[in-house]
Formats: structure tokens, C-alpha cells, sequence
């Protein structure tokens, strides 16, 4: 079993979006909210782009130093009590939770949210093997409900509507009074905290991911606001982290520096509600905590991306803000992306790990525009490496015959100056006085495509070679 | 070869770096050693009454509520007081922490303190925290048999003591104050950084308060200590 790749079918995938009223009225929230709450925390921290080039040295030098680190960090996790497995595949993840879970005989399993556990496909996977997994966080409860992956790595469920929440607790929450009254979200909130409290109390491992480990302490490093992460690790006896290579920093200096940039750029906060330190197993004299707690280290195609030109994507640091600048990510939403991990982040994850073959779409998916690298705090360049992939897209012969050809003719003129000048004249003179008028064209031969959604612009009377030349 | 030689052994031949091993090795164990700290925002280097007051300003704006108290001796009645204004059943529960323990609780003999864990049943948590930092009006808290974890997340209400000569400036401060209390280098089990009570913006991107964790969080400023 692997994570779906419906990225295939990207381009229907984002007909249908741009169709889906729903999913356009959610939509509107991204755009409105997170640009805003992320500037006006930026704007209030001076230090802000300091701290953004340090993030980025940070995990430069925890990268270029990955397996001494790793080391480090089990070394001190095993001395504080924690188990340490190490997890070449997604496949040998799901069996280390599973063999956890059998070993303690668990029926119930509640999670924290963890996009390596939707990476990994864990949910089905334990259901299959007749274990209930349990999503916690109101976001990944409610998605959980509707049967649908997340479509955004910070807020799961951004792209469902307060009335849909209404209808899939009153469908699901058959155990209420079917004349209760959801019209305020507070009701809705409160209705998911009351049906979760009893399952957090009666669960009997808890899984939550890892936004860091930190090599100095051994301790596993979450954040959340709803404190579902608390609860998921405190109250059952067993705890596991799922937890990729890349997540380990150094120090709790330099983890206290990227969880400043971390809040700032994901949700605008100067820091998350809860950021919880756990540190192996509950100690001597403790009368609440896990008696057991297991770390899985995932590699699944990251040591890869270590030694090739996709390394600076494992600074990522999971805070969401180039989706959440991303005007194709306004447009469609994380759905039509149709993997784990979506938006210019996705663009460049999601092939390290799923294969080109099977994400070749999701690199295209992009206007370049550059605010995803302008907002990264950790600095990485989305688009380069989008556009590294298509350049590998395009050896692998990954792209459709008509594209290959239309470079291949562009190619060939490009490279022969005098030929490629004459041409455009040639194109100029065919088209500019049929879009002279109104300066555009709703309809072309051969590129309707590109007009079926948007006009052309109209081209100048002369090139630009040309116009040039007149000057001088 | 176990998974862990195979990942280790990718990374390693991944990373093909140029420097030596011993280089690579003494550079790492220089860092874990010393952890030099990063840029440290200015905001919360400024005297004592200043800081103070960032931290409250940090904590309000983040719908913690604030408040400072005199003198240890008067906490029982303040704590009283606070679950008197908001109608709350008169009892709470609190871990063994003697900072706690040995507060003048016959002050306020209609009180019923109880001990130990949450179990999901209290209205009110009692905890000390080890210390706060005025940046982001953020509370550090410890697990252990003196502040129990659960008492930090299931009660609807958490009410959070803390000396003002442990409110710090900023996070460094109260890592390297940890390490001192510590002494072997192991954190405790859990270490929960607290900015706030819980909520979520999960539906429409619209703010809510009290998710899974406390609906509130109450701050008890000690100015004697």
C-alpha cells in the first residue's frame, strides 16, 4: 500500500476546483487570513530576517552533518528511557507502529496530527489490521469523518465550510440530540471536544509527529494550539513519534530559533499555544506520562534528496506559508495536487518521495512568481527546484509527445538568431492587426488551452530586438 | 543489515562531505557542547518592572488574564476569589510542589484542595510554573509528581503560579536555568511551553477558544519571590 497518486490526473483535478463552489468560498479564507496575520507578526519582530538567515544556517549545518546528529539524538533519547527505531520505507514505519501496537494489544489509538502519518498512509493501514485510529486534532477529526486526505500541512481541513462541519457531526454524532443547535462554531468546537475527551481518556497508545528533535536532550519537539498533541502522549501508556530524518536541529538554541520563525510564518502567532519538549519515558516518581515511548526515525527517499540538488528542500521546517502565498494554491486548493504534501512545498517534496513519474504535474504547477521563496523561513528555493524537476521531467521524456516537440522546434530556432528573428517577424505581422483593437484575443488557433481560461495578450506592432535597434 | 546501518550508511554516503571525519565529529560535539545561542530578540532585554510587563502584555494578548499578587502568603484567597468570580465549584487540584503545598491554605477552609493527577474530572488545575519569558508571554512547565502534566491540559481552567524573578526575557534564559536545575543534562519527561489557553481556527480560519486544552489560563505573578 502507497499514498494515493491521483497527481496524474493534476489538470482535471484543478478543472473541477475552479468548478467547486464549496471549495471556492473556503478558498477565500486562505488568501484572507494567513498573508495578513503572517505580515503583521513579521512587522512586529525586528529581528525577524536575522532570524530567517540563522533558521537557514541552522539546518544547513544540521543537514551537512545529518548521521552525527541522528546518532546524538538517539543516543539521548535511549537514556532517557525512549526506544529508537529506524525506518528505511513507509512500509517499515507502518510495521514498527503496528508491531507496537500489537505487542501492548491496542484496540484504540488517538493522534496527534502528523503529515509523515498521512505520508506513510498509517490510518488505513491500522484500520486493515483492526486497530482504530482516532484523529484529534479538529482539523484531521473532521477530515477524518469526511473520508478525505488534509489540503494544507497546518490546517487540514481549510477547504470545508462551517455548514459541511454541521452536516458531518449530525451524521456522525448519531449518539446526540438531533435537534441541538450547531449554528455557532463555539457549539461545534465544544461538541468535538466532548466526543474526543473520552476517546483521549480511553485510548491506549497515543502517535503524534515531531516538528524537531533536538540532538542535544533527546526530546521530541511538538506544537499545537488546540493541545490534542498533550493529550494524545500524556494519557495512554504507550507514546510513538513519527518523526522524518530531517526534523533533528543541534541545541534548544538553535531549536527556540526556528520555533520563532516557525509561528510567525505558519499561523501569524509569536508562538504556538502549546510547544511541548518530551524526553523518553516518564520517570521515576511520575504519577501521569507514558510509561513506554517509542521514536520512529523515517527516511523514506530523504537520504536520497541529501545527495542530490533537492537537499535545501530539507530545511523545510512544515509551516505553510508558501501555500498559503501560492496564487495556484488560491486558485484550486490542496485536493487537486492530489498528494500528501501540496502547494510549491509539495511541488518539490512530493517527487523526492512519491517519484516523478507519479507527481511530474505538481513542478508545472507553478506561475514562478517567487513569493513562496520570499515568505520561506528557511529560505528555500522553491522555484529552482521546481524548476530542477522539470528539466528532469524532460530527459526522462516524462512530458507528452506535442510538448516535447513544441520545445524541440523552440529549441532549434532559439539557437539559430537570424532564423528565430525572422520568425517572430514573421508571427508579429500575422497577428498584430488582428489584436490591435482590444489589445488581447479570447480565441487562437492552436492555443486554446491557454484562452479557454484567459485572453492572450495581444503582441506588439515590432519585437523588442527591433524596437531596440530603432533607439540607437 | 538493520535499518538503521542501511539509513545511516545512505546518509553518510549522501553527504560525501569534504571534511575529515574527526573534523565533521569535533564540529558536532562542539555545538552539543557549548550551544551558542542564536540572535535573541531585544524585546525582553529591558530592566525588571519592563519585562514584567511584557510578559503580561505578551500573555493578555494571547487571552491568558494576569495577575499580580503581593505576597505567596495571599494565594489562597486570590485563587479562591478567582473561582468565586466565575461561579466555579469550590475546589482544585495541585501536584506536591512545596511552593504550592505550603501556602497558608487554612486561609480559606471552604476550599477543598485536592492531589495528585487530573483524571478529566476538575474543574480547576493548580501549577507552579518554573518560569516564563516576557518575548511571547510564554509560561515553561515541568512534569513530575510537584506539577503533574495532566493538570495542565484537562481542567477547563488552569491556574499558573510564577515567581516575577523567574519571568526572563527570552527562552534562552530558561534553557540555561533548566540546565542548572537538571544537573545530568536530561530533561524532564515532559517540558510544555504554554503561550495562552487552547484553541483552534480549524473551521473557516475563525479563532475559537478552548479546543481540547484549558478554555482558560490565568497567570499568578509572585512579586515577593
Amino acid at each position: 500500500m502507497s499514498a494515493p497518486f491521483l497527481s496524474q490526473a493534476f489538470k482535471e483535478n484543478a478543472v473541477d476546483a475552479l468548478a467547486n463552489v464549496e471549495l471556492q468560498r473556503a478558498l477565500g479564507h486562505v488568501e484572507r487570513g494567513f498573508i495578513q496575520k503572517r505580515q503583521k507578526a513579521v512587522d512586529a519582530l525586528p529581528e525577524f530576517d536575522a532570524l530567517r538567515h540563522e533558521a537557514r544556517a541552522i539546518k544547513d549545518h544540521t543537514l551537512s552533518h545529518l548521521d552525527l546528529y541522528l546518532e546524538a539524538f538517539e543516543g539521548k533519547a535511549r537514556q532517557a528511557g525512549a526506544e529508537v527505531h529506524w525506518a528505511e520505507t513507509a512500509a517499515d514505519a507502518r510495521e514498527a507502529v503496528l508491531s507496537i501496537c500489537r505487542r501492548v494489544g491496542a484496540k484504540t489509538v488517538t493522534k496527534g496530527k502528523s503529515m509523515i502519518s498521512e505520508e506513510i498512509g498509517l490510518n488505513a493501514f491500522l484500520e486493515k489490521s483492526e486497530i482504530k485510529p482516532i484523529e484529534t486534532d479538529l482539523g484531521e477529526y473532521i477530515i477524518q469523518l469526511r473520508g478525505e486526505p488534509p489540503s494544507h500541512i497546518i490546517a487540514p481541513a481549510v477547504h470545508v465550510n462551517r455548514d459541511q462541519v454541521e452536516a458531518d457531526f449530525r451524521r456522525v454524532h448519531t449518539h446526540l440530540d438531533p435537534k441541538r443547535d450547531l449554528a455557532d462554531p463555539v457549539s461545534l468546537l465544544s461538541e468535538a471536544r466532548a466526543t474526543l475527551r473520552d476517546m483521549f481518556l480511553a485510548a491506549d497508545v497515543g502517535i503524534t509527529g515531531a516538528n524537531f528533535l533536538v540532538a542535544e536532550t533527546g526530546s521530541s519537539v511538538i506544537v499545537t494550539n488546540e493541545g490534542n498533541g498533550d493529550l494524545t502522549q500524556i494519557l495512554p501508556r504507550v507514546h510513538i513519534v513519527l518523526a522524518s530524518i530531517e526534523k533533528v536541529v543541534p541545541t534548544l538554541e538553535d531549536v527556540s530559533t526556528l520555533l520563532r520563525v516557525l509561528a510567525r510564518s505558519a499561523t501569524g502567532q509569536e508562538l504556538s499555544v502549546y510547544t511541548t519538549f518530551s524526553t523518553g519515558r516518564r520517570r521515576p516518581g511520575d504519577e501521569d506520562g507514558p510509561e513506554e515511548t517509542h521514536v520512529i526515525l523515517l527516511d523514506n527517499g530523504r537520504s536520497e534528496m541529501l545527495a542530490n540538488e533537492f537537499r535545501e528542500m530539507l530545511r523545510c521546517i512544515r509551516c505553510g506559508a508558501c501555500m498559503n502565498h501560492c496564487p495556484i494554491y488560491h486558485a484550486i486548493g490542496g485536493h487537486a495536487y492530489g498528494a500528501t504534501y501540496v502547494g510549491p512545498m509539495g511541488a518539490v517534496l512530493a517527487p523526492g518521495l512519491f517519484g516523478l513519474e507519479n507527481t511530474a504535474n505538481l513542478p508545472n504547477a507553478s506561475t514562478f512568481c517567487g513569493r513562496c521563496e520570499s515568505v520561506c523561513p528557511v529560505e528555500i528555493p522553491l522555484p529552482k527546484l521546481m524548476r530542477h524537476w522539470r528539466e528532469r521531467e524532460y530527459e526522462r521524456h516524462l512530458k507528452p509527445a506535442a510538448e516535447r516537440n513544441g520545445l524541440r522546434i523552440w529549441a532549434f530556432l532559439a539557437r539559430r538568431p537570424k532564423l528565430y528573428r525572422l520568425a517572430t517577424r514573421i508571427g508579429l505581422k500575422a497577428l498584430h492587426p488582428f489584436g490591435r483593437r482590444r489589445g488581447r484575443f479570447s480565441s487562437l488557433p492552436l492555443a486554446g488551452g491557454w484562452t479557454g481560461h484567459r485572453d492572450m495578450p495581444a503582441p506588439a506592432k515590432t519585437s523588442f530586438i527591433d524596437q531596440w535597434k530603432a533607439r540607437s | 543489515m538493520s535499518q538503521r546501518e542501511t539509513v545511516l550508511g545512505k546518509i553518510r554516503r549522501g553527504l560525501a562531505s569534504a571534511k575529515t571525519a574527526e573534523a565533521r565529529r569535533d564540529a558536532v560535539a562542539q555545538r552539543l557542547g557549548q550551544h551558542p545561542a542564536n540572535t535573541v530578540p531585544a524585546r525582553g532585554h529591558v530592566g525588571q518592572q519592563a519585562r514584567l510587563d511584557l510578559f503580561a502584555k505578551m500573555a493578555g494578548k494571547v487571552s491568558a488574564t494576569v495577575e499580580r499578587v503581593a505576597s505567596a502568603s495571599d494565594l489562597p484567597e486570590t485563587v479562591a476569589e478567582y473561582l468565586r468570580a466565575r461561579n466555579l465549584p469550590s475546589d482544585l487540584r495541585m501536584g506536591a510542589d512545596r511552593r504550592l503545598a505550603d501556602l497558608p491554605w487554612e486561609k480559606v477552609p471552604q476550599l477543598e484542595v485536592k492531589h495528585g493527577p487530573s483524571d478529566g474530572r476538575d474543574h480547576v488545575g493548580l501549577s507552579h510554573a518554573f518560569g516564563g519569558a516576557a518575548e511571547t508571554g510564554t509560561l515553561f512547565l515541568l512534569s513530575g509528581p510537584d506539577n503533574p502534566t495532566t493538570l495542565n491540559f484537562l481542567p477547563d481552567h488552569h491556574v499558573v503560579v510564577v515567581r516575577a524573578s523567574d519571568i526572563v526575557g527570552d527562552y534562552e534564559t530558561l534553557w540555561n536555568r533548566l540546565r542548572e536545575h537538571s544537573g545530568d543534562d536530561v530533561l524532564p519527561r515532559t517540558v510544555n511551553l504554554i503561550t495562552g489557553p487552547s484553541r483552534s481556527a480549524d473551521i473557516e480560519q475563525t479563532l475559537l477558544l478552548g479546543a481540547h486544552g484549558p478554555r482558560a489560563l490565568h497567570i499568578l505573578i509572585v512579586e515577593d519571590a
